[in-house]
């Protein structure tokens, strides 16, 4: 039985996860703590947020984060490869930075227009 | 220059009050906002979690602002960004300056407060040691990461286990930094529970509790920092200390409800939130003021910003369509010894809807407990909670009918171990 604090959402719920028992939560105040739970022991995903640098904008940072969770041992690679990343003016909050980006399966997307 | 709404502040809080008050019929709605766009500290909040509540999916700070930024734009709402707002009058005069303008007065028969609040600094902790650079608050380095594309060091420590430390930790490590330690001097973090785990946890950054900084080096740059762990009192213990060469210092300590504008006008502020008294309505003590947001309470998540905001927004629409609200018979809303304060500080019982959210922090850890609503010895309702922290706001629903049997006029809240 491993106890581990869900992240899904500021709530916080403290989450029994029994490995032994194909890892069957408790504590969960939602259907996405169970599931959590779960992948947080199997596979621990997160969605990575950052910045790309943008060319013609008010600002030289453009916010961008993965259109879903990644696995966590993929983080630093797809961070390796937003520094080569050169966005241009205009771009709209939801528009695909990179696709795929760095296999993880997830494309980069804009978070504001800029 | 007049209109009918003014609302000082374009960040969540302001946003949402438009939006609220143009939806209630309001259409002369002016924003004065300081900073080039409508946003606030949304734009610098690039991580996500924001949004659960309101939209009901997990939104960066920059998505969660332009959504409703998207919203004013089918609205009559003006924004005059890239203006301040210099003074208050009791009679809702607002003195502003911008550099297309000049220097303005702005006559509007309803006034909302969204100012937001503002960081603590080294200056109000009062840290020894010398005046090197590399000594941020948190907020100003995520700003300069973020939006202006500055790294601010290498080696990091961070003093404060705030939301925005946490959040910081994790931002400068993946931008390629050592956080060495985040230093908090209470026995436990005023930050969510969730970003001690995907802050600092999934990073391998220790967490010192009851420690603090008691020295700074460096000459031109911060060279190092000294960190004691504290006794209960929270005074340095000799010969705890442990030494940490940085480059860099984050501060996340605290943070103040920006009032400067609500002192000027006169409105009435509570020690202990440091923001105005409200009714149950957001109106401040002045008649056709109102606050909401950070600069009220500070708030850990701007979905309940949004939600205050909105009621601060509806209710002045009201003001400007029916006037003031009887005074009628006033209550008013205490906390009990572990409760750091609540909110609103006033209900007056004629005007209250069936029902109204209460909100208040408990000033320790909680675990199984219960939160009791009492007037003199009535239990008027109680609520259950599997765990509190002074890091976190609760919130509560008043019903009114609980009211009309009680005969006093004072609510106390409080919170008990179950």
């Amino acid at each position: 039985m491993k106890e581990i604090i869900c992240i899904v959402c500021p709530n916080g719920c403290r989450l029994q996860v029994d490995e032994a028992a194909d890892y069957a939560v408790s504590g969960h105040k939602c259907p996405r703590g169970k599931t959590y739970g779960r992948e947080e022991l199997t596979n621990p995903v997160r969605t990575l947020t950052s910045t790309v640098r943008i060319e013609g904008a008010a600002y030289p940072r453009l916010p961008v984060k993965t259109d879903h969770p990644i696995p966590k041992a993929k983080i630093s690679a797809v961070m390796a490869q937003l520094d080569a990343i050169l966005a241009r003016s205009p771009v709209k909050r939801g528009d695909i930075i990179a696709e795929n980006i760095a296999d993880s399966g997830a494309n980069l997307v804009a978070c504001r227009d800029l | 220059m007049k209109a009918q709404l003014a609302i000082i502040g374009g960040g969540p809080a302001g946003l949402a009050a438009a939006i609220a008050a143009h939806e209630a019929g309001v259409r002369d709605i002016l924003i004065l906002e300081r900073d080039r766009e409508c946003g606030g500290i949304l734009n610098q909040c690039i991580h996500n979690g924001f949004g659960l509540h309101y939209f009901g999916e997990e939104l960066t700070g920059p998505e969660y602002a332009g959504r409703f930024i998207d919203m004013l734009k089918d609205t009559s709402v003006r924004v005059l960004s890239d203006t301040m707002a210099l003074d208050l009058t009791p009679e809702r005069v607002i003195h502003t300056v911008n550099t297309a303008e000049g220097y303005m007065q702005i006559e509007a028969g309803a006034v909302i407060l969204a100012m937001g609040c503002r960081e603590r600094t080294r200056g109000a902790i009062s840290i020894p040691g010398t005046r090197a650079a590399g000594i941020f608050t948190a907020g100003a380095a995520q700003r300069y990461v973020n939006i202006e594309g500055y790294m601010v060091g290498k080696r990091v420590v961070v003093l404060g286990s705030g939301d925005i430390g946490l959040i910081m930790s994790r931002r400068l490590t993946l931008e390629g930094a050592e956080v060495l330690a985040c230093v908090e001097l209470m026995p436990y973090s005023s930050g969510l529970t969730r970003n001690i785990v995907q802050c600092l946890e999934d990073f391998g950054i220790p967490l010192y509790l009851s420690h603090t900084v008691t020295d700074i080096r460096g000459k031109n740059r911060v060279e190092g920092v000294t960190v004691s762990r504290v006794d209960e009192n929270r005074r340095p213990i000799p010969g705890t200390e442990m030494i940490f060469d940085c480059d860099t210092l984050l501060l996340s300590v605290g943070l103040i409800p920006e009032n400067e504008l609500s002192k000027q006008a006169g409105i009435i502020l509570d020690p202990r939130t440091n923001g105005p008294e409200v009714y149950e309505n957001m109106e401040c003590s002045i008649p056709g003021i109102f606050a909401c947001g950070n600069v009220v309470q500070v708030h850990d998540l701007v979905d309940f910003v949004s939600e205050e905001a909105q009621l601060a927004g509806r209710s002045a629409a009201e003001f400007l369509q029916k006037g003031s609200k009887p005074a009628g018979r006033l209550i008013t809303l205490t906390g009990g010894s572990d409760v750091s304060y609540t909110l609103p500080q006033k209900i007056r019982f004629d005007a209250m809807p069936d029902r109204i959210k209460l909100s208040f922090r408990v000033r320790r850890s909680f675990g199984e407990s219960k939160i009791i609503l009492r007037a003199g010895d009535a239990i008027l309702a109680s609520f259950k909670r599997s765990h509190m922290a002074p890091g976190e706001m609760e919130r509560v629903t008043l019903p009114k009918k609980l009211l009309n049997e009680v005969s006093g006029n004072e609510i106390i809240l409080e919170v008990k171990e179950a």
